[in-house]
């Protein structure tokens, strides 16, 4: 129940905002998150954000959902 | 007993397994895990990652899903609402199928009354927005994750004159039950796996006592395959070198400190209060009722609705498995009255029960 997860804010009105998650569209209450702008990515859950992340936050998350995590061996992976 | 880590290093599973069985052998003994959050259980039982592990190393499952210790008392509350005229129940779909005394809400919804599945607490305010002669009941179940957002939808009804939306709470807050677990001595506990998602809200300094007081490591894990297993990795580190702190690997999520605004709104909006868990009793101030100036919106006492602790199925098990001290296979019901199409109790109906998420992803291992 208390699953969340990361969205892009693609338009900001007031107190709500539309975030997609990979390319799902929703409507979400911003008021917990200060400042909210397009472009950002928000922890999304239950309809309300609850977290800004940071570009380094996005970029671990994406490599991690996207495959791309070190393989074994990986010199960057260290 | 914390200290600010670097973000966790990016390292293959492959190369975190090699030295979690490393890490595991240098213990010597067998250690016991619990993960406390319920997306933490399914995702370990998802990914294999229970198989992988050095068989010294066993993962047991906490009272971290909401729906699960939901006390029977509440269901069944819910249900009376439900039959009242007038009355709309808006509630997530984890509820719905949960059984109460006599029946569940799902029965109740095939019978004519009216329940509604919502994505978000706002959802219940628009119904009761947009029909004012329903009198909408929101089941207010979950922890401080799901807190902020039902506080938010009662400001919002409040502000906006929506009397007829309410609220009947169940929600409840986390460390109590996690003290209550550390300090008995039914199940024993060499490191906990805290909740992610509440963590966001509540900061990890909410469980560090655990670490402090009871010498328990703690980490935050986050909920993908890689996420849990820095976490094991993490908390094998912690054993073996004999420190108890409270780290942090969802570092994307959770800091320190927690969400200020999302605290504040909880504290507005509600007041703790004693409450009922499935499978631990009554914890004094692990629950959150609404406060006096929004009685208005407060379904058990407009209602006049009282919560009295009632008996479970007979031999449902489902407070046993909460507490860690019985692993969901080893319940008379498990897999032959208890299935997910037939579930005796709510550990087998949440996609987040332990018992559910053993029944789906834990065939092979049972066998």
């Amino acid at each position: 129940m208390c699953l969340a997860v990361p969205a892009e804010v693609l338009t900001v009105n007031g107190d709500t905002a539309v975030v997609s998650l990979y390319g799902a569209l929703r409507e979400v209450n911003v008021t917990l998150v200060e400042g909210v702008s397009v472009g950002d990515y928000v922890l999304v859950h239950a309809g309300f954000a609850l977290e800004r992340w940071t570009a380094a936050d996005v970029e671990e998350w994406k490599m991690i959902m996207e495959g791309n995590w070190p393989d074994v061996g990986d010199e960057t992976a260290s | 007993m914390w200290e600010t880590k670097p973000r966790p290093k990016r390292e293959s599973s492959a190369d975190l397994l090699a030295h979690i069985h490393q890490t595991a052998q240098a213990i010597g003994r067998a250690v016991q895990l619990m993960e406390v959050c319920g997306t933490h259980t399914v995702a370990a039982f998802r990914s294999g990652l229970r198989d992988l592990l050095p068989p010294s190393v066993s993962l047991i499952s906490g009272p971290g899903c909401p729906v699960c210790v939901t006390p029977p008392s509440y269901i069944d509350a819910a249900i009376e609402l439900s039959r009242r005229p007038g009355v709309t129940i808006a509630t997530f779909g984890d509820l719905v199928r949960v059984p109460g005394t006599f029946s569940s809400l799902e029965q109740e919804r095939a019978a004519g009354a009216d329940v509604r599945v919502v994505y978000s607490p706002m959802d219940a305010v628009a119904i009761a927005r947009e029909d004012p002669t329903r009198r909408v009941v929101f089941l207010g179940v979950g922890f401080e994750t799901t807190a902020p957002g039902i506080a938010l939808a009662v400001r919002s009804a409040n502000g906006n004159m929506v009397d007829n939306f309410t609220v009947l709470s169940a929600l409840k807050t986390m460390p109590a039950p996690m003290r209550v677990l550390a300090a008995g001595e039914e199940v024993k506990v060499d490191g906990f796996i805290c909740p992610g998602h509440v963590s966001v809200v509540t900061g990890a300094s909410a469980f560090s006592f655990l670490a402090e007081e009871f010498g328990i490591p703690c980490v935050v894990a986050g909920f993908e395959d890689i996420d849990l297993l820095r976490g094991i990795d993490m908390l094998l580190a912690q054993i073996a070198e004999g420190r108890s702190r409270m780290e942090i690997e969802y570092s994307r999520a959770v800091r320190w400190e927690g969400s200020r605004a999302a605290q504040s709104v909880i504290a507005e909006v509600f007041e703790p209060c004693d409450t009922e868990w499935r499978g631990l009793g009554v914890i004094p101030d692990s629950g959150l009722k609404l406060r006096p100036q929004f009685a208005e919106h407060n379904a058990a006492s407009r209602f006049g609705v009282e919560l009295t602790s009632r008996h479970t199925s007979v031999g449902c098990r489902c407070g046993d498995v909460l507490r860690g001290v019985l692993a969901p296979p080893e319940c008379p019901l498990f897999d032959s009255r208890c299935t997910p199409a037939t579930p005796m109790g709510p550990c087998m109906v949440s996609s987040e029960g332990s018992c559910a998420a053993f029944w789906r992803y834990g065939k092979r291992r049972r066998k």
